[in-house]
């Protein structure tokens, strides 16, 4: 048996005294429940308002739907062709000996990644207006963040021996980028926009709280007026439209590895 | 004609990958750089295009100065200089074609080359060049289907193709079994007597070297230590080479 | 030359997929009603909300200290609550320790549907059954962890090593045994790992639940958005940056020393 040493039984007992103090200062039986309220919610979470699938106007679940898959990837989009030049310039190894330029680029896209999106869609949403292109220029930067970081991990993990041998033969670097680079890694990057439309889209779904298009708002609305029935149905869409994303984006990517 | 001028090359550490070398290598010479492992083998046969820089000296390929050149010259020379390594390094994702294509990138300009406009002309080379190492029939095949030995045929193609008139081969066989091993080198020996092309080849195998080079150059920290036929690399040679301990473990560790 | 013989031989199915991309991007254009004009035109916005951003109110931070350490705290006991109750129900979402390809099946359909509902939305509809307040939080976060913690655990369950397993099925163990014996020693880190990571996700997504009424930083955020008081937004989002960060390095130093 491995003896505890001190550090790790002092760590132990700081990690037990954060969680047992945020227990204690959390009063779990503060929330007033009352069995009316849950009864009448459930009952209509498993009762959903079918007319709401498709009413014929701009505003049914269906519309919506689509205007969501729409602002995903829209976004989406935008953050992978903004993504690919950044990521080549935050890489390593590619233009070379520039150290400055790659830790500038990775910096970039350190930051954009660390606000959560809703807090762009609360900054685009004052730039240019409640409204879809707000929900798409947020989960788009929000996004930049997160693929260029991911492109440049794979940039900087390429097998190098078939540049050595486009140098050899005289390729120049858009050639080498094109003929030695880009082969190795473009299903994967592939891949990796469309495992980030999935995420995109679950974004998307909410942004709308805050007035960046899509089924946000109507779904606050409906939880707000307590209309049990309307929220059913709107859930019911979220969950099937992300499964079926997941399910088609999954298939796809298997055929891309 | 491959000229080397007193040429050294000194790391950064401070370790002196070559020293003071002067030798020529005339055109259509088959010539095995043997030398135990840091010898400078690779340092050598990358020197010769650039994949590595000299600190001192020059080195002159058909006249012009490839230590002088600049990025546009440089490219310009890399075309009359094929290559081929020890892992093949093609594009494995790629099919054979575009692989052995690729070899005629340095004729392109980028535009041309980055929407894929290759002549007709370009394309016959390849069929052709695929038909001389035998693998016609994998045109359309993705490179990380084939076999090492297929896969180094293809780099063959590859600077077959580039129409380079000296072939650098940087330990071509290490990561091959023995019988394919004999099968590129033969291949290698042919291009260099059917199509007259100067062949430099690092190997770790004195018995291929002594049965497929007319020139073999040992070397050892860095320094030239042999230079001659294949007959005259006696024993008493490649102890020079090699130190005592190559007789001591039998045979060479090919 | 034919088009089959040259490295184009692809291009009628890439222009396809190309075809396909123009026509999803002309539908999505057009449903959304993007615009990227309004961006360009409407700069002058931005620049008086970046105006407001770049002068934060300082002395709004001292108020903002102690919602942000309950925000830290809901992600403590949703992160605890969530990972207690993910990990033992994640070996029922494998045949492993089931033997059972229905239930796996099941457990595993419940787990994902769990996982689609966005964060935000639960939290919405949690704060309309249970009321407003940080419990609310936790509860949301607690769901939100179960779901990424039970689909790590199973991923990794039946990614681990099963000659133990068998060693201890042939001296006659029972399940349980099976799973404290064989499973457990070798997943113990990984799961430490997996933990962390999953309170790093918490952190950032507790920030804003508040955003709905379910307690913490977001509660300040939602109040100064809606007073246009950006000075204070200003604040906040720095703040909000700044334990982010301070708790991934954390996170980050100590999964680093667990691998």
């Amino acid at each position: 048996m491995k003896r505890p040493n001190i550090d790790t039984l002092f760590l132990t007992i700081v990690v037990l005294y954060l969680i047992i103090s945020s227990f204690l200062s959390i009063d779990l039986g503060s929330a007033q429940l009352s069995s009316h309220t849950a009864l009448n919610a459930f009952a209509g979470l498993f009762r959903p308002d079918w007319g709401f699938v498709n009413d014929g106007s701009r505003e049914d679940l269906l519309s919506l739907l689509l205007l969501t898959l729409g602002i995903a990837f829209l976004g989406t989009l935008i953050a992978t062709l903004i993504s690919l030049p950044l990521s080549i310039l935050s890489a390593r190894n590619i233009v070379p000996s520039y150290g400055i330029v790659p830790r500038i680029g990775k910096f970039v896209s350190n930051i954009l990644r660390t606000f959560p999106e809703l807090i762009y869609a609360i900054l685009f949403v004052t730039v240019v207006g409640p409204g879809p292109f707000a929900g798409i220029l947020a989960i788009g930067v929000n996004q930049i963040g997160m693929l260029g970081k991911l492109y440049t991990d794979e940039w900087e993990s390429i097998d190098h021996a078939p540049v050595e041998a486009m140098e050899a033969v005289g390729a120049n670097f858009w050639q080498v980028l094109f003929y030695a680079r880009i082969p190795q890694i473009g299903a994967k990057f592939l891949s990796l926009s469309l495992n980030h439309f999935e995420i995109a889209l679950r974004s998307a779904t909410v942004l709308g709280l805050v007035g960046a298009g899509g089924l946000g708002a109507p779904i606050i609305f409906a939880i707000q007026s307590r209309n049990w029935s309307r929220v059913g149905i709107i859930l019911l869409g979220i969950i099937l439209t992300i499964s079926i994303v997941d399910y088609v984006t999954g298939l796809l990517r298997k055929r891309l590895m | 004609m491959i000229e080397f001028k007193d040429v050294s090359k000194k790391y950064p550490s401070g370790v002196m990958g070559l020293k003071g070398i002067s030798l020529q290598i005339g055109d259509g010479e088959f010539v095995s750089i043997i030398g135990s492992s840091g010898a400078g083998k690779s340092t050598f046969l990358r020197s010769i295009n650039r994949l590595n820089d000299i600190t001192d000296g020059q080195i002159i390929i058909d006249g012009q100065s490839i230590t002088a050149a600049n990025k546009r010259q440089l490219r310009k020379l890399r075309r009359h200089i094929g290559m081929i390594f020890q892992t093949f390094n093609l594009v494995k994702k790629s099919t054979v074609q575009k692989n052995v294509l690729s070899g005629r990138l340095g004729y392109y300009s980028t535009f041309k080359s980055l929407i894929g406009w290759f002549s007709k002309k370009d394309y016959e080379l390849v069929k052709d060049a695929l038909e001389r190492v035998g693998l016609s029939d994998k045109l359309h095949h993705r490179s990380d289907q084939l076999s090492g030995g297929q896969q180094q045929r293809v780099s063959i193609a590859r600077t077959l193709v580039q129409q380079a008139s000296i072939i650098l081969a940087d330990e071509p066989v290490a990561s091959l079994d023995p019988i394919t091993t004999q099968k590129i080198m033969a291949d290698l020996r042919k291009i260099n007597q059917e199509l007259g092309k100067t062949v430099i080849v690092n190997l770790h195998s004195v018995e291929l070297a002594r049965k497929f080079s007319t020139r073999i150059i040992g070397l050892k920290s860095g320094e030239v230590v042999f230079d001659g036929s294949p007959v005259e690399a006696t024993d008493e040679v490649l102890t020079r080479i090699y130190g005592e301990e190559i007789f001591k473990d039998g045979e060479d560790d090919a | 030359m034919k088009l089959k013989d040259t490295i184009h031989r692809n291009l009628p199915g890439q222009l396809l997929i190309l075809l396909l991309v123009v026509i999803a991007i002309a539908m999505s254009a057009h449903a959304t009603g993007a615009d990227f004009g309004l961006f360009i035109r409407n700069h002058r916005q931005m620049g008086i909300f970046m105006g407001y951003f770049m002068r934060p109110d300082w002395a709004f931070f001292s108020r903002i200290i102690d919602p942000m350490i309950l925000t830290l705290r809901m992600a403590v006991v949703g992160t605890v609550l969530g990972s207690v109750t993910a990990i033992p129900l994640s070996f029922l979402a494998t045949t492993i320790v089931t033997g059972n390809r229905a239930v796996t099946g099941i457990v595993r359909l419940l787990m994902n549907i769990i996982r689609t509902v966005p964060t935000l939305l639960l939290a919405a509809l949690f704060v309309a059954i249970f009321g407003i307040g940080p419990v609310t939080g936790v509860l949301t976060l607690a769901v939100f962890s179960f779901g990424i913690m039970s689909k790590l655990m199973y991923d990794l369950i039946e990614t681990i090593d099963l000659s133990p397993l068998e060693a201890a099925e042939s001296v006659g163990a029972n399940p349980v045994q099976i799973v404290v014996w064989s499973i457990v020693p070798q997943i113990s880190h990984i799961v430490a790992s997996y933990i962390l990571y999953v309170f790093e996700i918490n952190i950032r997504a507790s920030t804003i639940l508040g955003y709905v009424g379910a307690g913490g930083i977001g509660v300040v955020l939602n109040s100064a958005l809606g007073l246009f008081r950006y000075d204070r937004v200003s604040v906040i989002i720095l703040f909000i940056l700044a334990v982010i960060f301070i708790v991934d390095g954390i996170s980050e130093f100590f999964r680093r020393r667990l691998t």
